[in-house]
């Protein structure tokens, strides 16, 4: 059996940028573009649920570092078949780059202590960076293998992965503990499953509870599983200097909505007027 | 030292040409900060690389030649390359934003507690305030790069941290060689002084690299699909189109997020770029992000049926309507007109 910890981040959904993603004032329109599970890390539950598929007394814990509202992610993690959810959440986290984000993940696993492997996607639509992944094995000091696709025989504490390159495939073994990053091409995600989500859906963190009924309450404590672990900075016991903004090295300079130059555009519509533009390139050899 | 230098990937056999693209930005950011370009190789069998990285402007060419450095693995690769750098303290550090590149990267800048920004398509030096502290710097690397979602793009600065580090992707820098002649200084890295035994625990099995069948970076004409395109089949009216003429197909990310084609065709800040002397552009909106990787084509044609699509702007003829009816026309017609 392995200890086995999924990490996961709520993005917003890049892929639905619609017109009114956009503030006049050109910053993001978070609230136009919905919350959801950064996709790879769907790939990377279900690379670690396949691991427990085949050694069942495995289990899997998915963190994850947002805002209050990216408990929304652990409970679907939970209705696939996590075992546990971690939010880590606090004001000192606010401005993170991928270095400070790392940083403060790497130390929220050593809270949670030990562990044989640690998934995560690939890259977050949000960036694209594909940045934490390594910098968390990093941090860790132990050894990555990033853009897994596919993993082969586990014995012992060495483990067999497909990788997924520009240019082609590579097969590994490495040693355990480590850090995998998995890759989109990498099976999708199992959906929920109907009885856990039966049993997790009432499933929060501290801060849910904070206004909830009093017979939420008395559940709650009858079914300890019910309660996601929440973790400010103070539960983690960073070194303060690290985190959020402070303990960014990139900062951002100036944003800037950017204008094409625009080109004077010959507008076509009729279709004799395809005709007498693909003529125009054939004859100056454009095509052809 | 302090330093610009390009870690060079090493693949097959030869230098790769993001490489190249990077010591020629590399060159010229060296001549503005009036400092040397260097660059590292690290594989095995590597005599003669020095003649090729040399003609690019060069200075000091760090080479790591060791039969356990190949193929590329991180925890090696990164123990010489943090070794070094901790000796000749490089300002600025470019890699290739490729499976290498992004796999190193990090690695290395968490290592330095450096900062790294991912997929930069333009990089200048200039100046930086900090208005909260009331500092002022000079001479930092821009990294710049469309940002988020939509039309914005990002100049990221690391002031106080160092190296400064930036992927590029490939075809987004321009290749130029400076001097066939130039001779860079070769220094040969001692790597029993970085490595050990524990830097080996990854270990490749196997490896099986191909050729990708896909030649966006050097097709003439490229027809580019967008989520407008609506289907799978509807493509195939693009291929038809692009076997008529002579082009290869790219893609929007949004076709390939909706399995219209596959990953390899992507055009934009994380696919490839491309400068072809025609581009086709049908039913793409043009964010700044597919944008990025196409706005240097010498001709750009658009297809859209929203004749305010932001495409248009930067188009040279805008076609008015729907691509399952103007795309089998234009085939209809050349087939008619060459033969
Ligand atoms: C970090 C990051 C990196 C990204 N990298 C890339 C990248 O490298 N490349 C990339 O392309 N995108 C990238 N994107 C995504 C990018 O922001 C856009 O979402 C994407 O380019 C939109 O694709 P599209 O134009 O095909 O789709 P849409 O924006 O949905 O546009 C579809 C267009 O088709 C038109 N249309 C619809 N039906 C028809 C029809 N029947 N006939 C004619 N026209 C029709 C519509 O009018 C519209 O203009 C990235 C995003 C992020 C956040
Ligand atoms: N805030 C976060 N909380 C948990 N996991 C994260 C977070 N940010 C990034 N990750 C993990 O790191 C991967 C790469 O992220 P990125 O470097 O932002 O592209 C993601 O797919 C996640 O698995």
């Amino acid at each position: 059996m392995y200890k086995i910890i999924v990490l996961a981040k709520q993005v917003p959904d890049t892929r639905a940028v619609g017109k009114d993603a956009m503030k006049a004032d050109g910053t993001v329109n978070r609230a136009a573009l919905p919350a959801i599970f950064n996709p790879e890390d769907l790939n990377a539950l279900e690379m670690a649920l396949s691991v427990k598929d085949r050694y069942p007394a495995s289990t899997i814990t998915l963190l994850t570092m947002g805002p209050p509202r990216a408990a929304e992610i652990l409970r679907e993690g939970l209705y696939r078949g996590a075992d546990a959810g971690v939010l880590l959440t606090d004001k000192a986290f606010a401005g993170s780059d991928t270095l400070a984000t790392s940083y403060a993940l790497s130390c929220a696993i050593k809270k949670i202590g030990d562990f044989d492997m640690i998934f995560g996607g690939r890259q977050a639509i949000d960036g694209d960076t594909a940045q934490v992944g390594p910098q968390v094995a990093e941090k860790l000091a132990i050894p990555q293998v990033t853009y897994a696709e596919a993993l082969g025989e586990i014995k012992d504490k060495i483990i067999v992965i497909k990788r997924r390159l520009e240019k082609g495939v590579e097969t590994v073994s490495a040693q355990m503990p480590l850090v995998i990053t998995v890759n989109g091409t990498a099976p999708e995600c199992r959906p929920r499953n109907a009885k856990r989500l039966m049993k997790y859906k009432k499933a929060k963190t501290i801060s849910e509870m904070s206004n909830a009924s009093e017979d939420y309450i008395t559940l709650s404590n009858e079914r300890p599983y019910l309660q996601i672990t929440e973790w400010g900075a103070i539960n983690v016991d960073p070194d303060p200097t690290q985190l959020g903004l402070k303990g960014s090295p990139t900062k951002v300079k100036q944003i800037k909505n950017i204008v094409f130059q625009a080109k004077d555009s010959k507008i076509i519509t009729t279709e004799q007027e395809i005709e007498d533009l693909m003529k125009e390139l054939i004859d100056n050899h454009t095509l052809g | 030292m302090n330093n610009v230098c390009v870690y060079c990937e090493y693949e097959e056999g030869k230098i790769q040409d993001v490489s190249f693209e990077l010591l020629t930005k590399g060159r010229s950011l060296a001549n503005q900060l009036g400092c040397k370009l260097e660059a590292l190789v690290i594989g095995e069998n590597l005599e003669g690389v020095d003649k090729e990285v040399s003609k690019y402007g060069t200075d000091i060419l760090f080479i790591a030649d060791d039969k356990r450095l190949y193929p590329y693995s991180t925890l090696p690769h990164t123990a010489v390359a943090v070794g070094l750098f901790k000796e000749t303290r490089p300002q600025i550090v470019l890699m290739g934003a490729t499976s290498i590149g992004r796999d190193l990267g990090p690695r290395i800048s968490s290592s330095l507690v450096s900062g790294l920004t991912a997929d930069c398509t333009e990089l200048e030096i200039g100046e930086y305030e900090d208005k909260k502290v009331g500092k002022k710097y000079e001479n930092l690397l821009y990294q710049i790069r469309p940002a988020f979602g939509g039309n914005i793009i990002a100049w990221i600065v690391n002031p106080d941290n160092r190296p400064q580090m930036a992927t590029v992707r490939e075809g987004v820098m321009k290749k130029e060689m400076l001097n066939e002649n130039h001779q860079a200084q070769v220094v040969h890295i001692e790597v029993n002084k970085y490595l050990n035994d524990a830097d080996f625990v990854v270990k490749i099995i196997e490896r099986q690299m191909e050729e990708s069948k896909i030649n966006l970076k050097n097709a003439p004409v490229i027809i580019s699909g967008g989520y407008g395109v609506g289907s799978k089949e509807n493509f195939d009216l693009l291929f038809e189109l692009a076997h008529a003429i002579g082009a290869e197909v790219g893609a929007s990310r949004a076709a390939i997020d909706a399995g219209f084609v596959e990953k390899g065709r992507q055009i934009g800040q994380t696919g490839v770029t491309v400068r072809p002397k025609l581009y086709i552009a049908c039913g793409i909106s043009g964010q700044i992000q597919h944008i990025a990787g196409m706005q240097e084509s010498a001709m750009v044609i658009s297809i859209n049926n929203d004749p305010n699509a932001p495409i248009n702007k930067i188009a040279d003829y805008v076609i008015n309507g729907d691509i399952a009816q103007i795309v089998p026309k234009m085939v209809k017609y050349y087939k008619k007109n060459v033969k």
